[in-house]
């Protein structure tokens, strides 16, 4: 989870499409379509391997006049094999919410499950998923925004290459498959020399640009996988803005399976 | 003692208010209710303050875990309400195909939202609130195995803790006064009674599903009038009974659909079925806002013609408005489809700064008819409303 680059086997309709594009490609050149397709399994292949990792995280919402508030968390992710990853975000501040901890099993096809613990209850209840339109704890990021993002859960057309911040981009258009997403597309930036996003505008359902997000300070850990620690978003409707500011980046720490499951969900602290 | 505590869990709180591990809130908890008492000795409104702190330690690479978890209140009334309880006192260990507990916990079971029947670990803190949600610590040993066919936990509970009872200057108390001096039980051995439990739960796919199965002292006991003096009071009886369960949660799109059942069976009294069952559908995103509304219907039934839920109908509005300050409605109404009881409960919690929260809820207990069980509490209506400090 909160990361755009997640990993993943690609499934066989993609490799399909791919196959079927490459001979079209040797035939008539490329479409958009397979260009931007092309892309994204790239950035998705460069992300592969990772295992697990964990990280924290700093979020601060701020409005329009100024004043800024703080949400600490901690979170732990798990690459699977043929499926989406599976994390876990625990929550350290705002006080009356530590303790509460959010567990997802990210798909490629279908719904998401998901779980939430509610330690003054004890109690672990299953939620749907199907809110991902919504903010994330109050802040100008969605749910969709921060989930894993599966090669699947797009379609892609590639528009330009431009120059951002003096780094020579692709700019792809991806569209959200899934009819809940609040948005009709997005529009990313991913550098070619290390295929990571480096902004991404969002599109809301009436196709206007609602929010940008800008990805900064990315470091590469075991020589492959990059991460990024600033985190920027602003709603141009609003006013709002996120910082989400990553730190303790750990690889292969050793999360199993049994570290993602209800009854781990219960024990986190 | 009390005082003693409360000096101690206010020092605690100061010193250790940055230490990660020990974590808490102190409430300011103010109770207004609308008509005069019905009861006699009843007192009217409440001021109270109520303190949680919760420590844990984990150690031999996060393989053990101690956790300890006090709570007390200190009320106005000067009755039952004030309390001390050991929620949790517990210690764990993982172990490669296992875990093990041993000590003080709280357990919940359970998927519905207006009534929990499947939860019968642990006796009700009765003085703290009407809704059943609040809980006292169970002593127990239990081992819990995760397996791929699912989760199975079993449980030796070592000692029954008699719930706690509102006294008689308490509101939202039972016409005769419950007096825990005359507590009776089926077994011998009393609150001594070692009881056995076992739960069994699986993710499939969009279904959560769970099975229990509790023998020993039932949790809720049944009340006999007697004489004390000149006065009648309620003395609380502990049958032993044996309750086999479910409870299913099928979560599909923006719905989700709810069912939990208990069959209870005891030596000197007839079987019964308890069940609720219904759904919560989400509206996201409602009127262009990031406001979620939830709707959710639940039917309760059960065979006792004097339980609280023997055929009602629930029917509630959840309204989270994703807001920096994470500000929640909660309301239903309970109708009873028989005598034409209400009850209307209606909770609002938001965040006011980083430490603090207010929180808030409205009862109304309408056309209560003689023959239901909330009649005791036909005139009790409140508005409760708490400050918290979290530390």
């Amino acid at each position: 989870m909160l990361s755009l680059h997640q990993n993943k086997k690609i499934s066989s309709p993609v490799i399909t499409t791919l196959l079927v594009g490459l001979l079209s490609t040797l035939a008539f050149g490329v479409t958009p379509a397979q260009r931007g397709l092309e892309i994204a399994i790239e950035v998705d292949n460069r992300d592969n391997g990772f295992n697990d990792n964990t990280s924290t995280l700093e979020m601060v919402l701020g409005n329009k006049y100024g004043e800024s508030t703080t949400r600490k968390m901690r979170t732990k992710t798990l690459e699977q094999n043929d499926d989406g990853d599976k994390s876990q975000i625990i929550f350290d501040n705002p006080r009356d919410v530590k303790g509460t901890s959010f567990l997802s099993f990210t798909h490629k096809k279908g719904s998401d499950d998901q779980w939430l613990y509610l330690p003054g209850l004890k109690r672990v209840k299953r939620i749907s998923s199907s809110n991902k339109s919504g903010p994330f704890m109050g802040s100008e990021f969605a749910f969709e925004d921060i989930s894993s993002q599966e090669v699947e859960k797009y379609t892609y057309r590639y528009l330009k290459d431009e120059k951002l911040d003096g780094r020579d981009t692709y700019v792809i258009e991806r569209d959200p498959v899934d009819p809940k997403s609040g948005y009709t597309k997005q529009n990313v930036w991913i550098d070619k020399e290390r295929y990571i996003a480096l902004k991404i505008d969002f599109y809301d359902r009436k196709s206007s640009l609602l929010k940008t997000l800008t990805i900064g300070e990315y470091n590469q850990y075991l020589d492959k996988f990059w991460r990024a620690n600033k985190w920027e978003m602003v709603n141009h409707q609003t006013g709002k803005t996120t910082l989400l500011s990553y730190s303790n980046w750990n690889f292969r720490t050793g999360l199993k399976d049994k570290n993602f499951t209800k009854n781990s969900l219960k024990r986190s602290r | 003692m009390k005082r003693i505590f409360f000096a101690f869990a206010v020092l605690l709180a100061g010193v250790y208010s940055f230490a990660n591990e020990l974590t808490g809130y102190v409430g300011f908890e103010g109770r207004g209710f609308f008509n005069k008492p019905l009861h006699k000795n009843q007192k009217n409104n409440s001021l109270s303050t109520s303190i949680k702190l919760e420590f844990f330690h984990d150690f031999e690479d996060d393989n053990e875990r101690i956790v300890a978890t006090l709570f007390g209140r200190k009320d106005s009334v000067g009755e039952e309400r004030n309390h001390i309880d050991i929620s949790e006192l517990y210690w764990w260990k993982g172990y490669e195909d296992f875990e093990l507990y041993v000590g003080m916990r709280k357990v919940f079971w359970g998927v519905a939202e207006t009534s929990h029947l499947v939860d019968v670990i642990n006796s009700s803190d009765g003085v703290e609130n009407i809704d059943g949600e609040d809980k006292l610590g169970q002593p127990m040993v239990s081992l819990l195995f995760e397996k791929d066919w699912g989760t199975v936990e079993l449980f030796a509970l070592t000692g029954f803790r008699e719930s706690t009872y509102l006294g008689s200057k308490d509101r939202l108390r039972s016409g005769l006064v419950i007096n825990d001096n005359f507590t009776t039980y089926e077994s011998s051995q009393k609150e001594k009674h070692i009881d056995f439990a076992g739960r069994y739960t699986h993710v499939i796919g969009d279904v959560d599903l769970g099975l229990i199965y509790f023998k020993g002292t039932n949790r809720e006991p049944s009340y006999n009038k007697i004489s004390v003096g000149n006065e009648d009071v309620l003395s609380p009886y502990y049958n032993q009974v044996e309750i086999l369960g479910t409870d299913v949660q099928l979560t599909s799109g923006d719905f989700l659909w709810k069912f939990e059942g208990t069959h209870t069976n005891s030596k000197n009294s007839a079987d019964y079925f308890s069940q609720v069952g219904g759904f919560e559908y989400t509206f996201v995103g409602i009127g262009d806002t990031s406001g979620d509304l939830g709707v959710f219907m639940e039917y309760q039934y059960d065979d006792r013609d004097d339980a609280v839920g023997q055929n009602d109908l629930a029917v509630g509005m959840r309204y989270v408005l994703n807001d920096t300050q994470s500000t929640e409605f909660l309301g239903a109404i309970t109708q009873d489809l028989d005598n034409k009881t209400k009850f209307i409960s209606i909770e609002g919690s938001r965040r006011l700064t980083d430490t603090w929260s207010i929180e808030s809820e409205l009862r109304v207990f309408s056309t209560v008819s003689s023959e239901d069980a909330l009649y005791d509490l036909r005139d009790d209506d409140y508005l409760q409303i708490v400050f918290k400090r979290y530390f």
